[in-house]
């Protein structure tokens, strides 16, 4: 029991990697086998992470089940990990979200073992940068990421479309977006990877508590220049990668073409987690390692989260594609996240500040299970039809019922409708954000208003209007695995709107810290 | 007395190419067998030593000396430290794995074997020396056996060009080196070319300035430092493909290596005048050879290339003269080593089934040899600094050096970083994704087994190293203590 207790971190990073050496020693052919087996293993990290959630003490401050070893001496690197309320749900997240994604992908009939084990180590990528207490180890992990999600979108990504690049050459549009994902968030993290460096040359360590005091109290003139001047360009830096990430408006321009390219499991995580991690990189590192920066240049996060909230919702309302629409959703829903974050890290503590923090990694963790739920919906009738294209449908609700009620159930909690998870946290968001930044909190609501319009147009084009009479009897309903998939989202889409406590006990704590 | 077990790796592969030199030319598989055992005997050892080597204690160990010619005071003295040991292991790997890679040459491969283990001694000589003159000494034995693998079995259309072009250029290079270490010799006055004498000799500051760039350029001509690099890739594309590995793998390695221990560990004083200028140069390495490589058509001019900008990493790890910036380049030297080594066994096994190297005419090779793609995706993934791989583990010191000495160089440097993701993803999805090409349907076909076990081999080792940087670390770590002692103390 003790050894489980101490090295719990551990064995949830690390068994997706045993999850995917079993994979590699299975038979390619044994499909089924292949996908029961996956389904199987994700569901030991899923486990330990619930352990996780009930041996977690809400009431202590500080990280828990904190474990360090040895790792790169020479440059006075170490793994070390540990969970907060912010990183456990995230973990909770992942590790969800992970099973009813391989429990999606049994749809997928190509090469399904490289798959598998592709999937294994993206979690293995995800989780790793939400436990890591190490700036070097939260950036391998960071980066580890990206090259399964490369493959998973260039390999089982969508085969239809074309695109065309520079010199008039045509390439598939999975080769053109993989590719788009690829050097964009490298390119992003470049900056992030040189002030990393930096601070472990003038920090002399890479540990993050450490760094939380050693860096931010550092006062002498570096490299001839003030030491504010390269904290301000140290923390755009920083910014950029994981405004990259989240994506921030005008830095989303990858995430369209990556989330219409990708298989549908594959969207599942890209919203559902990937877009978090770089949420979740500014509550870890840039405030707590530069706050002053942070407040001072919060008003320009907050325009841009404002843009992102808005410009995200015109151009979801303008997509004829569905799952394009879904995907602009996203840059609308994690505009409010970012806006949270910009107030929070502009007030600097205060009542509305906490509000608006909890608000944030709440819808953190909501739009992880909305947009993973509406992605997933979308494949469901993609698969069923093979057109993505909104005008394509209609009228479809009296050939699958079952299917449009959990499609709307969905959308609502999306949308943000009283009664559901998003409701509760954008509230949050806006109620603590409207005495910092009352214009700009303003300005979101013309988002929020547009956000009803896409989310309505989606279900009117899909499931009412004219019955598009081709798809009668060929249309099937959802399926039993299918609803499973997507049972557990609504069950907490659900819970936390009706009664979010349980979860935002867990938040608070860690929020009261980084904003102490 | 103890087991001169460097001795043993440095003249194994001598004896062996006598042995099979002696083997009837037509009995091939004999001479093939003799090979492989020979090779495995040479890394068995190499590994022996690299895990023998009692990182604590540091300094030289395994000294073995016996006077060779005393009147000039040159001794066979050899040494086993925390920089060459991971390099001895590299050499065995390279030896090991281009062995088994050559299994299938057809064309005279006693010939082939006896020039390559030739070469291989060479190569080992170089690293363990520890006296100047046989450190040349294995330097000249291991740059001309190169000149006729190449030329004899190398690609027809530039082998001879090819060949010529980098025996002058190494020989040009070697020479200016060799100036260099003569004045020195003279210089010190103490009548010998022990390197650990002549570290002490305490040269004026006059001229170490004067000759360090003699020396460090000289060698840095085989490490490929610009405006030298030019030889490079020629020779790579040129050389078959066992050669390319240690071409590329090991012998770039023998020319960064010797810069340090020659010109940097016994010029401190001259490297601290002029590394500002030729951290300038590396720079233009690891930028322009990444972006070069971008722009190829030919797939072994890409990773022709990018060992150009991977080698200049090295350079300026060394440039930067900093812990960090030695312990990176000295984890590079081995971690580029055995990835490019990986590369060009690749680039050899789908040219010896497509007969082309034009990237546009390759295509879905993942089909046909899926494990070739799995172990080139490996070492595309090292190439762009991927973290956990062994290329993320060795440069991000080198930049943190660079930081440390020329913050604005670091910034300018990373660009390669991204410049090298594109073309890697492009060699990868061209070559090995997409659609077979319809006139290899039927022709092209999987490796063999002991293709297999060399990719197998050379992908364990840059994941291990990756993930485990333990095994590697403190050992190239004692190695730059005693560096930066010389640095500090002159």
């Amino acid at each position: 029991m003790n050894f489980f207790t101490d090295h719990i971190l551990s064995i949830i990073l690390f068994s997706p990697v045993f999850a995917a050496a079993i994979l590699f020693f299975l038979p390619e052919n044994q499909e089924k086998l292949l996908k029961w087996v996956s389904f199987v293993l994700s569901l030991i990290p899923l486990g330990f992470s619930l352990a996780l959630w009930f041996l977690f003490d809400k009431n202590a401050a500080g990280f828990q089940f904190v474990e360090q070893f040895t790792w790169y001496a020479a440059i006075n690197s170490s793994y070390h990990v540990g969970v907060d309320g912010i990183a456990l749900s995230m973990v909770l997240l992942t590790t969800l979200l992970t099973p009813l994604a391989i429990l999606a992908s049994f749809s997928i009939n190509e090469n399904i073992k490289s798959y598998m084990i592709l999937f294994f180590l993206l979690e293995l990528g995800m989780l790793g940068v939400f436990l890591a207490l190490d700036l070097l180890i939260f950036f391998v992990f960071w980066e580890f990421g990206l090259v399964p999600m490369y493959f998973l979108i260039n390999q089982w990504g969508s085969e239809k479309g074309e695109r065309e690049i520079w010199g008039g050459l045509k390439v598939p549009a999975r080769t053109y977006a993989s590719f788009k994902f690829m050097i964009y968030t490298m390119a992003g993290s470049l900056g992030l990877l040189l002030a990393i460096q930096m601070i472990g040359v003038v920090a002399g360590t890479f540990d993050i508590p450490t760094l939380f005091e050693r860096w931010t109290s550092l006062d002498k003139s570096l490299f001839g220049l003030d030491i504010s001047v390269v904290k301000a360009i140290a923390f755009w830096a920083f910014t950029i990668a994981f405004a990259i990430k989240v994506p921030v408006w005008p830095f989303h321009t990858w995430l369209p073409d990556a989330h219409t390219e990708a298989p549908t499991a594959g969207s599942m995580i890209l919203a559902g987690v990937l877009l978090k991690l770089g949420a979740f990189g500014f509550l870890r590192l840039v405030l707590p390692l530069y706050p002053m920066e942070a407040q001072r240049y919060a008003p320009a996060l907050a325009f841009l989260a404002v843009m992102a909230i808005i410009f995200g919702a015109f151009a979801s309302f303008g997509q004829t594609d569905f799952k394009r629409l879904v995907a602009y959703s996203s840059v609308n829903h994690m505009g409010f996240v970012v806006l949270g974050i910009a107030a929070a890290a502009y007030a600097m503590g205060g009542e509305n500040a906490i509000i608006a923090l909890n608000g944030a990694v709440l819808q953190m963790f909501n739009h992880g299970l909305s947009a993973a739920g509406m992605f997933f919906l979308v494949g469901v009738i993609y698969e069923r039809t093979h057109t993505r294209d909104l005008n394509d449908y209609g009228g479809l609700f009296p050939l699958v019922p079952v299917y449009g009620g959990i499609l709307i159930f969905t959308s609502m909690a999306s949308l943000g409708l009283p009664g559901f998870n998003g409701f509760i946290s954008e509230f949050l968001v806006v109620r603590g954000s409207w005495p910092i930044f009352t214009l700009y909190t303003a300005l979101a609501m013309i988002g929020l208003l547009f956000t009803g319009a896409y989310i309505l147009k989606g279900i009117k084009q899909v499931l009412h209007g004219p019955l598009n009479e081709k798809w009668v009897g060929h249309l099937t309903e959802i399926n039993p695995r299918e609803i499973f998939v997507i049972a557990p989202l609504m069950v907490l889409m659900l819970w936390i709107g009706v009664w979010p406590a349980w979860i935002l006990d867990v938040i608070n704590r860690a929020v009261l810290a980084l904003l102490s | 007395m103890q087991f001169p077990i460097l001795s043993f790796i440095v003249f194994t592969p001598i004896v062996a190419a006598l042995i099979i030199f002696l083997i009837p030319e037509e009995r091939k598989s004999e001479v093939r067998v003799a090979a492989l055992a020979a090779a495995s005997f040479a890394l068995i050892l190499s590994i022996w030593a690299y895990f023998a080597y009692d990182i604590r204690s540091g300094g030289y160990q395994f000294v073995e000396q016996v006077s060779w010619i005393p009147a000039l005071g040159i001794s066979y003295k050899v040494g086993l430290d925390g920089m060459n040991a991971p390099l001895v292991l590299l050499t065995g790997v390279v030896m090991f794995t281009g062995v088994l890679i050559s299994w299938g040459i057809d064309d005279r491969p006693r010939e082939f074997f006896t020039f390559l283990f030739i070469l291989a001694t060479g190569v080992f000589g170089v690293f363990v020396s520890l006296d100047l003159f046989m450190l040349f000494f294995f330097y000249e034995i291991a740059v001309f056996p190169m000149y006729l693998l190449i030329a004899i079995w190398g690609w027809k259309e530039t082998r001879e060009y090819a060949a010529m072009k980098l025996t002058l250029y190494l020989f040009v290079g070697s020479v200016i080196a060799l100036v260099g270490a003569l004045a020195m010799y003279f210089t010190a006055g103490l009548g010998t070319f022990d390197m650990l004498e002549l570290e002490k000799a305490g040269f004026s500051r006059e001229f170490q300035i004067l000759w360090f760039p003699f020396v460090f350029i000289g060698f840095g001509v085989l490490g490929g430092i610009f405006p030298f690099h030019n030889w490079s890739p020629d020779g790579h594309v040129a050389a078959p493909t066992a050669v390319s590995m240690f071409h590329a793998g090991v012998l770039m390695k023998l020319g960064a290596f010797a810069a340090l221990r020659v010109g940097l560990m016994l010029l401190p004083e001259g490297a601290k005048f002029h590394m500002g200028w030729i951290i300038l140069l590396t720079l233009v390495n690891v930028v322009y050879g990444a972006f070069i490589a971008s722009v190829q058509t030919d797939f072994k001019y890409v990773i022709g290339f990018s060992s150009v900008s991977h080698m200049g990493l090295v350079l300026m790890g060394f440039a930067t003269l900093t812990r960090e910036g030695f312990i990176g380049a000295g984890i590079q030297m081995f971690s580029h080593g055995v990835m490019t080594a990986l590369f060009f066994a690749v680039v050899g096994m789908v040219y010896d089934r497509a007969h082309t190297r034009e990237i546009p005419k390759l295509g879905g090779f993942r089909n046909v040899m899926p494990m070739v793609a799995i172990a080139f995706i490996i070492g595309g993934l090292v190439s762009m600094g991927m973290p956990g791989f062994s290329g993320f583990i060795a440069e991000f010191p080198i930049f943190m050096g660079v930081w440390k000495s020329y913050p604005l160089i670091a910034i300018i440097a990373a660009i390669s970083i991204v410049i090298t993701a594109s073309y890697i993803i492009r060699v990868v999805g061209q070559v090995f994704y997409g659609k077979l090409p319809q006139e290899f349907e039927g022709h092209v076909h999987d490796v063999t087994v002991l293709d297999k076990i060399a990719l197998v081999i050379l992908s364990f080792i840059l994941i291990a190293l990756g993930v485990f940087p333990g095994w590697m670390v403190p050992l190239v770590e004692s190695g730059v203590e005693q560096i930066l002692r010389l640095l500090g103390g002159a």
